[in-house]
């Protein structure tokens, strides 16, 4: 339902976003990853009609977002980042502006208000003006008016930033229940979000894709999957770690000490190989005490970060 | 129009959303009635009609006017507001009429409440209503003038106190801009017809015109084009604006 092709944008010496290509179909949840300033909100503002492209082609369910751009717009709820909206509005008066717009009129404009302020749960603050709104109420405001007309198409930036977990547990929930309808694309710093809520992962890096997958599938890439984690006292933590270099099926064996005595032996597996049961055998056989024992399915933040570049190098490249 | 009205409404409840409309009303009354009263001597000139209030108009609308137009596009690029209005399903040139229409009809209310003068000088003796009308359509012809020089300065800027001052300068230049001033900056090199070309957009002569009792196609087409103009510019200058 979402078509990226070739997406490029340039602000002056600065490229944003370079050629970026991506296809968004129904019942997906991309989550869409990457360090500040690597372009996913300029990508989400060019996707949504704000920003045009300098270059590439964008077809929201087939409306060419740059010639028939209102066409589009009608298609797509948008939480931009920040979730603004009018400060001196009450919320009630905000979603009746935006059911107008969406050429909403009478009972069906009341009951799309209503529905939406039901789903995010914002019906005890309509009456306030949003201004005086909490930073959660605020943010699920942005989100109602985003879904009021349930788009096809969905694009939030950053939708649980500053929500409490209540709140983002409740956001997810909304999220999950909408997705299998629409085509959806959230913007998060929260790699646990990604793993909670998206059926795809999306990392880009100076404005391009170097990553797109399943969560599984980049959890795989991270040298933490199929490691198992064991935690013994000290007493027991060097004869244990020779014992588990032992296994044939692991390459390494990585020591951290934790400040109460005790050690997290970390077994890394030969490639594709699994662990756990050999090192569970291991532990009961030699009669270790062992206080916890973890497979890790891998882990988000480090692939993130092998992937990706910090702050300094990527302003460097910006303006190389 | 489909797209207008709705901008429109929710620009013009935003005016009495907050104490803005109701302090521009009063100060705006308030300042014409001193104006007229004891700046003009409107009762010792002992004549009956609105000259001396209408002469005025041009001058508060300086100031006043910059005051309700500052924050039309300046407030939405600072708060991010303009983000959501535009990638709402409304075309651009939409949003920028709506919302210029909503300041046009605020400063209408705020022109038709000086009813009250009228009253007074038909009260008094017998003026000219079909001058005093004209007027009051020459002074509603020269708020939007104002207006949506305001609008475009507005949109060029996320700062407020920046829209204001530059538009009461760049409304004061169009106000006198027959005024030898204006005229004498352009006398030393500009050709002749371009002298001409600056002094036939001041304010004050197409207005002056107006108030003498004459509506003519010329006036009403100055402040047409010269709104018209301004408008086009805003919505450019909103486009470019998105890029920063």
């Amino acid at each position: 339902m979402i078509e990226i092709e070739g997406l490029t944008k340039r602000f002056g010496a600065v490229t944003a976003v370079a050629g970026l290509s991506l296809k968004v179909g129904k019942g997906e949840v991309l989550g869409f990853l990457g360090p500040n300033g690597a372009g996913k909100s300029t990508t989400m503002k060019m996707v949504t009609g704000y920003l045009a492209p300098t270059d590439g082609k964008i077809r929201v369910c087939g409306h060419d977002i740059e010639t028939a751009t209102v066409e589009a717009q009608a298609l797509i709820g948008y939480l931009p980042e920040g979730a603004p909206s009018y400060g001196d509005m009450t919320a009630g008066r905000f979603l009746a502006f935006i059911a107008e717009v969406r050429c909403f009129r009478g009972t069906e404009a009341k009951a799309r208000v209503k529905d939406a302020v039901e789903k995010t749960e914002i019906g005890p603050v309509l009456d306030q003006p949003i201004e005086t709104l909490s930073k959660g109420f605020k943010r699920r405001v942005g989100l109602a008016q985003a879904i009021l007309h349930d788009p096809p198409v969905l694009i939030m930036d950053e939708p649980t930033d500053g929500l409490d977990p209540n709140q983002k547990h409740s956001v997810r929930t909304l999220i999950r229940a909408m997705a299998a309808e629409k085509a959806i694309i959230i913007s998060t710093h929260l790699l646990e979000e990604v793993e909670a809520i998206c059926t795809r992962a999306v990392i880009i890096d100076r404005g391009a894709v170097v990553a797109d997958g399943t969560p599984g599938e980049l959890l795989a890439r991270s040298r933490y999957h199929n490691a198992v984690t064991v935690v013994l006292p000290e007493s027991e933590a060097n004869a244990a770690a020779a014992k588990l270099k032992g296994l044939s099926p692991v390459a390494g064996v990585e020591r951290t000490a934790r400040p109460d005595g005790i050690v997290q032996l970390t077994a890394f597996p030969r490639s594709g190989a699994l662990l756990i049961e050999a090192v569970s055998a291991l532990a009961m056989r030699e009669k270790w005490t062992v206080r916890e024992m973890v497979a890790e399915p891998g882990r988000l933040d480090e692939v993130f970060r092998a992937i990706t570049t910090d702050d300094a190098q990527r302003a460097k490249a910006a303006r190389a | 129009m489909n797209y207008v009205l709705p901008i429109f409404k929710r620009e013009f409840a935003a005016y009495f959303a907050t104490p803005l409309a109701y302090v521009f009303i009063v100060i705006f009354l308030f300042a014409m009635g001193v104006f007229t009263f004891y700046v003009g001597h409107f009762y010792e000139n002992g004549i009956a009609d609105l000259s001396v209030f209408f002469g005025f108009h041009p001058w508060l609308y300086l100031f006043l006017v910059p005051a309700i137009s500052m924050r039309l596009w300046a407030e939405e690029r600072k708060s991010g507001t303009v983000e959501l209005l535009l990638t709402l399903p409304v075309p651009l040139w939409a949003s920028v009429v709506g919302k210029y229409l909503a300041a046009w009809v605020f400063t209408a209310i705020a022109l038709l409440l000086t009813f009250p003068i009228w009253l007074t000088v038909n009260f008094l003796g017998e003026p000219d209503n079909g001058v005093i009308l004209a007027s009051y359509i020459g002074s509603f012809l020269m708020a939007g003038g104002y207006l949506a020089i305001g609008a475009c300065i507005s949109a060029a800027t996320t700062n407020q106190v920046i829209a204001f001052v530059v538009s009461v300068v760049v409304c004061f230049l169009f106000t006198v801009s027959g005024a030898p001033l204006v005229l004498d900056f352009f006398r030393a090199w500009a050709p002749l017809p371009l002298i001409e070309a600056v002094s036939s957009f001041s304010f004050l002569t197409h207005f002056t015109a107006i108030t003498q009792g004459v509506i003519d196609l010329r006036d009403v087409v100055f402040f047409g084009s010269l709104i018209a103009l301004f408008l086009t510019a805003n919505v450019v200058i909103v486009d470019l604006s998105k890029d920063r």
